[in-house]
């Protein structure tokens, strides 16, 4: 091989080798690849690296959005964990709450349903998986009219006129306001809303398999369902579910706000839904305390990127 | 064949065996579907169905009275509602436009070029997959006021244009493409812009149809822009006017709301089922390998 390279000047099938080498057959001057992806990496760099970076950065500082910045070393992170007791003992609990339940739980709804759906016939499912995606395109806006008067806390919400038809409450119950159902209701909303592009993923993963691996399976001696999608359907869609499972993390950490705009204040009754991002949030917009709260958004994305890691060891590329 | 399999994944025709799966899914769709049948019935109740106790869903009597509260409010308040609209559709669509454009330029030179930091380049793209944007309002704030972008019209668009996912689905899809035909593309002299043009996009369709539906459902119903990094009244969208409209609505404020948010859902709803099979055949691509 080398001395193929070595011979290409004078080598009478010179075109012939460049066609079939990888690196250079469609490769053209390095100048085009440079217009082509630049404006990709520029926009990337200053708008996504360039945030994350100075937000690690204000994290050691103390910033209230007025003066500059003054440097305060770790004092941000070590005030998360004794000066702010809210962190500890609303935050932490209540964000791995939320998070378990929307991310991985709502993953694994998202593979059921997308499971049972991909056993239909074609017009079925379409219908079907439209009725189950449609909620994720609802914005936060629709979101919140919506459910706001379904949970309203007066006789006309729908939840509230429904039990007492029943007989089951007697009078009204604030449910948005109460914070021993906020963080249900939350929880509840954002798996309503959490059937996205993850979703999609897997369903067409399913749909797309290789009927020949299920026969070779059934000779192998696997006996029902339960062997079939461990052994057989889930390795074929490793590469969709991990994608899937990144989509459902990013949103079971980023939907957390819909309790602010569910119960109309931040920080939510009695802090009884207060993820990481609404405390952040808090922190940045009410009490202008930008260095605080940029050691809160270190926190979170270090957070997803720890969820995201356990999600790649479970489906990622064993090499 | 069909006698090995115990599952049967995408069959032909309905079949006894697949009516359980019928009882699990139809309460799951139920609640997934009653909720938007709520709101669009709210936007066609008359006052008294508003109020009606007990409270009902379905609506009796449809008028448009809520729509037409949205037009008398939209003129006592002066506020130009044509112009947001113009906005609206003018950002939705330098935006989708723009995104396509990056993604796929950066899409084809990721796939199928060799340069020096494709690799680790690639590899932090598919860490930024768990980016959260919300999270870094703050420093993002900054750099936008930086770039001296606050209050112009850019400010929805530039500081949103690069999507680690739509990156993402772009090259997996775009590395489907058979090399060789790039190739003897090359070979013929076509330059980069004619390969993209003539050779990758008719083979990326169903890709380029998928990104375009998620970058307008991002961007269509985002009123974040407008209250973040706007001050003057003519730069902001339609999502953002209809909501300041819906506030002003007095007692029939809960079906104006619902008017208002149908106006922005519907077109996201309509376009997605359009569009559909082209999504699902892009998704069944979007596997990190």
């Amino acid at each position: 091989m080398i001395k193929l390279i070595k011979d290409k000047a004078n080598n009478p099938l010179k075109v012939k080798i460049k066609r079939n080498s990888k690196t250079n057959g469609i490769n053209g001057s390095p100048w085009s690849t440079f217009f082509l992806v630049s404006p990709y990496i520029l926009l990337f760099t200053v708008f996504i690296a360039l945030p994350v970076f100075i937000s690690a950065l204000l994290s050691l500082t103390y910033y209230n959005a007025i003066e500059f910045p003054t440097f305060v070393g770790f004092r941000n992170y070590i005030n998360m964990f004794s000066v702010d007791r809210d962190f500890m003992q609303y935050v932490v609990p209540q964000t791995l709450i939320f998070s378990i339940i929307v991310g991985p739980g709502g993953y694994l709804l998202s593979f059921l349903i997308a499971w049972m759906l991909a056993q239909l016939p074609k017009t079925l499912r379409t219908i079907l998986a439209l009725i189950v995606y449609t909620p994720s395109l609802a914005g936060g806006v629709l979101i919140g009219v919506i459910w706001k008067s379904l949970f309203s806390g007066d006789q006309w919400g729908y939840l509230n006129a429904f039990l007492m038809n029943l007989g089951l409450i007697n009078s009204p119950i604030s449910y948005l306001t109460d914070p021993r159902y906020l963080l249900p209701i939350t929880i509840f909303v954002a798996l309503w809303s959490s059937f996205g592009i993850g979703f999609l993923s897997i369903l067409s993963a399913l749909c797309n398999l290789d009927p020949e691996l299920y026969e070779a399976a059934h000779i192998d001696g696997i006996k029902n369902r339960f062997q079939e999608t461990i052994y057989v359907t889930i390795p074929q869609m490793r590469g969709s579910m991990y994608f899937a499972a990144i989509m459902s993390i990013t949103n079971a950490m980023s939907a957390g706000t819909l309790a602010v705009s569910l119960s109309g204040s931040n920080p939510t009754p009695q802090k009884s839904a207060q993820t990481i991002l609404v405390h952040m949030n808090d922190y940045a917009f009410i009490r202008n305390e930008l260095g605080y709260a940029s050691a809160l958004s270190v926190a979170l994305l270090l957070f997803t990127l720890l969820f995201s890691k356990v999600a790649g060891m479970l489906f990622g590329n064993k090499d | 064949m069909a006698a090995f399999q115990v599952i049967q994944l995408n069959p032909k025709k309905f079949q006894a065996s697949q009516i359980k799966f019928l009882i699990i899914l139809l309460p799951i769709c139920a609640v997934m579907i009653l909720p938007l049948i709520y709101i669009f019935c709210q936007a066609f109740k008359p006052l008294d169905e508003l109020f009606y106790f007990p409270p009902r869903i379905i609506v009796y009597n449809p008028t448009l009275a809520n729509f037409q509260e949205l037009f008398r409010l939209a003129r006592i308040t002066g506020l130009p509602w044509l112009r947001y609209l113009i906005n609206s559709l003018l950002i939705t669509i330098i935006y989708v436009v723009a995104v396509l454009f990056i993604t796929l330029t950066a899409g084809y030179a990721f796939s199928k070029k060799q340069f020096k930091i494709k690799k680790v380049f690639f590899q932090i793209n598919q860490l930024a997959l768990m980016f959260i944007a919300v999270a870094v309002q703050i420093p993002t704030y900054l750099i936008v006021s930086a770039l001296g972008l606050i209050d112009t019209f850019w400010v929805h668009i530039i500081p949103s244009l690069a999507v680690p996912t739509y990156l993402f689905l772009m090259k997996q899809n775009i590395d489907e493409v058979p090399r060789e035909i790039l190739e003897s593309a090359r070979l013929d002299g076509a330059n980069d812009f004619q390969i993209i043009t003539k050779f990758v996009m008719p083979l990326v369709k169903p890709t380029i149809a998928t990104i375009a539906i998620l970058a307008f459902q991002a961007i269509w119903n985002s009123g974040g822009a407008s209250t973040i990094y706007l001050n003057s009244e003519s730069l902001k969208t339609l999502p953002y006017y209809l909501g300041l409209l819906a506030s002003q609505a007095g007692i029939q404020a809960t079906g104006v709301s619902a008017a208002s948010s149908l106006i922005t859902f519907l077109p996201n709803l309509i376009i997605f089922i359009v569009m559909q099979s082209k999504v699902m055949n892009t998704m069944a691509r979007s596997g990190i390998k």
